[in-house]
């Protein structure tokens, strides 16, 4: 009785995983294992009835894989994707804590006033944000003006189209999703276990970084995977703000996709990209599952 | 009975307890934007002395302790501890260690690691600091505890985790808010006598916070009670009780009835006072004697008072209906209404027999009584 209940508890969900991420995903996995033809779609073989499940097992293969090892191009983009998202992740925990901390510790009317300003930008569509940093970023732009207006540089930075743009981009485009679960762990903490620790002789840095930090680890975690994930696969900020420049493997993806119309070597790649976000993934349920066993 | 024959009442105390004063306050103002927390106040406290500060909540008594702390900082006045001024040294450099009413044990590490935070920031070595943290579970009985998390334990056991912690540095003086708030009755009760206890062996210097009465009676060899961020009366517990300041005093510490009325005569240290709703009572003069037509007032508590049926031969006599009877085990507590007087008379009597020939009843009219030295006169409330 009660197995029946939970099983039907579970179904909702588990049917919608099913239809909408097992399913996709099993197709995409079935169109990395195909090769690409002049067709409509551009790949061949495809299912034609269980009569013919020989022949079709037979046509499927694993070459573009081997496509995607063989290529240096691949190992780089990944390689710099997971570069740049790591620094981007850095990055905005750096500039996420303080935020947060100063929210958690702002007066208790002011918070979700605050809270609300870090999730404002979202109201805006995100392409146009990232549109203004191109106004903002490009030689001779919103930046290079103001700098060479206060005499602090006498020439454009030609930041535009450069990894320091991307980078940028993304800290600015994900710094909510850090700030959010770092300003749930730490609004909180309770501030008496701090003074505790300033009472037990530990100076305010001290007590900062074996009070605070360890409690806020939760949020911490929570941010860091939050912005991580999503930075690896980003494809419209290195599109719009990296150029040529910046190698990522969601960029690599577009162009195999829509450029070459290569669509089971695009499927090969994003099923390794879903591979390696798994890890960190995988990662982070354990981390968040020892929290909670304490 | 001002704030000036106070202090002198109080430094003779000195000789209950004696010990230099470890902790001075002087003039010491804190004001929370228009609200001021602790005014002008000053107060000495001795080596080795159980303190305790009672008042109601906002009488500004834990804003004095975080002062002590470090948490907060005067903003008037100074407070030195062994002859420092403590002004502009941070919470982390005092020697002073805090029992926090919540406790605030770290969540994050263990009970013994817990007791062994404040010998790390010290410095010394491994091996000191786990022999100590060792002694401390053994002295609050928590031995092989030390593994646990703080939210694996009972609230007692979080209670002398605490203490233990704040034990470790060995402080000059160890700072109690509201230690024994969280517990039940029962747990309250013996932990109370093992902090006392604990306070004598070492010969620390406790400061205690609390709003609780009886556990700063059974606990302090002092009490200050205090009042809107001044201080009522500072004396030991009996003095307190037996001998309050003040209005406010006798009737924050227990129950009492309060006469006002006019001084008259003084013959043999008895002052008669004419009271319009109880007649003239005698009153037995502790101090000096009040100028004659002074308007004064007097305490008596309810246990003082006798209850007979037929009408007894003393001065300070009142008759009255019985109107209210609460048994309490120990005593029982009666409500009487005077004629002529608003405020009924409480009387506790002591239940020494098990079996009461015969018990009151509500509605019954009976004769209260007190000898002259039962009631004691009152000072002026400060303002």
């Amino acid at each position: 009785m009660t197995a029946l209940r939970r099983a039907l508890v579970a179904a909702p969900p588990m049917l919608w995983l099913g239809l909408f991420f097992l399913l996709p995903f099993l197709i995409v996995l079935k169109i990395s294992l195909s090769h690409a033809a002049l067709a409509i779609p551009p790949y061949a073989p495809h299912w034609s009835g269980l009569d013919s499940w020989r022949e079709f097992l037979a046509a499927l293969g694993v070459e573009n894989y081997r496509t995607l090892a063989e290529d240096g191009l691949y190992l780089t983009a990944y390689l710099s994707s997971l570069r740049l998202a790591a620094t981007a992740t850095a990055l905005t925990l750096l500039i996420g804590f303080p935020l947060a901390y100063a929210i958690a510790r702002a007066p208790r009317g002011w918070r979700p006033l605050l809270v609300v300003a870090v999730v404002l930008p979202f109201w805006t569509s995100f392409l146009i944000r990232v549109y203004a940093w191109i106004a903002i970023l490009r030689p001779e732009g919103v930046l290079d003006s103001i700098l060479m207006a206060l005499d602090v540089t006498s020439a454009p930075l030609n930041l535009l189209n450069t990894q320091t743009a991307v980078l940028i981009g993304m800290v600015y485009s994900y710094l909510p999703f850090m700030v959010l679960p770092l300003y749930a762990s730490l609004e909180r903490l309770d501030r008496t276990l701090v003074e505790a620790a300033q009472d037990l002789g530990a100076s305010a840095w001290r007590a900062f970084w074996t009070v605070t930090v360890p409690l806020a680890k939760p949020g911490i975690w929570a941010g860091v995977f939050l912005v991580l994930i999503p930075s690896i696969g980003e494809f419209v900020i290195p599109d719009l703000l990296g150029g040529s420049d910046t190698l990522m493997v969601g960029k690599v993806l577009w162009t195999e996709f829509f450029s070459n119309r290569d669509w089971p070597l695009a499927s090969a790649v994003a099923v390794v990209m879903l591979v390696i976000l798994v890890g960190p993934i995988l990662i982070f349920q354990r981390v968040a599952r020892m929290e909670r066993a304490r | 009975m001002t704030q000036e024959p106070q202090g002198v009442r109080d430094a003779g105390a000195s000789s209950v307890s004696g010990g230099e004063p470890l902790v001075r306050f002087e003039g010491v103002t804190k004001r929370f934007g228009d609200v001021v927390a602790v005014d002008d106040l000053s107060l000495s406290i001795r080596a080795g002395e159980f303190f305790a500060l009672l008042g109601p909540s906002g009488c500004g008594k834990t804003t004095l302790m975080r002062m002590l702390a470090g948490f907060e900082h005067p903003d008037e006045g100074r407070i030195l501890l062994d002859g420092v001024d403590l002004v502009g040294v941070p919470a982390y450099r005092r020697p002073t260690n805090m029992m926090f009413q919540s406790y605030a044990l770290f969540p994050h590490i263990s009970v013994a690691d817990n007791i062994a935070y404040g010998l790390k920031q010290q410095g010394g070595a491994r091996d000191e600091i786990a022999a100590r943290v060792a002694e401390l579970l053994a002295l609050v009985k928590l031995d092989g505890m030390g593994a646990r998390r703080p939210d694996q334990l009972s609230g007692g056991q979080r209670q002398r985790v605490a203490l233990a912690r704040a034990l470790a540095r060995r402080p000059k003086v160890l700072l109690l808010d509201e230690p024994l708030g969280a517990l039940d009755r029962k747990l309250r009760e013996e932990t109370q006598y093992e902090l006392m206890r604990l306070q004598r062996t070492s010969g620390m210097t406790f400061l205690v916070v609390t709003h609780d009465q009886d556990e700063a009676m059974v606990m302090a060899d002092r009490i200050a009670v205090m009042r809107k961020g001044r201080l009522a009366q500072v004396a030991p517990p009996q003095e307190i009780y037996e001998k309050p300041a003040n209005r406010y005093v006798a009737e924050f510490v227990g129950d009492v009835n309060l006469f006002d009325g006019f001084a008259r005569g003084v013959a043999d240290g008895v002052v008669e006072v004419e009271t319009g709703e109880a007649g003239t009572l005698a009153l037995a003069l502790d101090g000096a004697a009040p100028s004659h037509g002074a308007p004064l007032s007097l305490a008596v508590r309810p246990e003082k008072i006798d209850l007979t049926r037929e009408q007894p031969a003393t001065q300070n006599r009142l008759r009255g209906e019985i109107t209210e009877i609460g048994y309490l085990g120990d005593f029982t507590m009666l409500k009487a209404r005077v004629p002529g007087r608003a405020a009924p008379i409480e009387v506790a009597l002591a239940n020494r027999d098990r079996r009461l020939r015969q018990p009151y009843a509500p509605g019954e009219t009976v004769w209260m009584s007190w000898s002259a030295d039962a009631a004691v006169l009152l000072g002026e409330d400060a303002p």
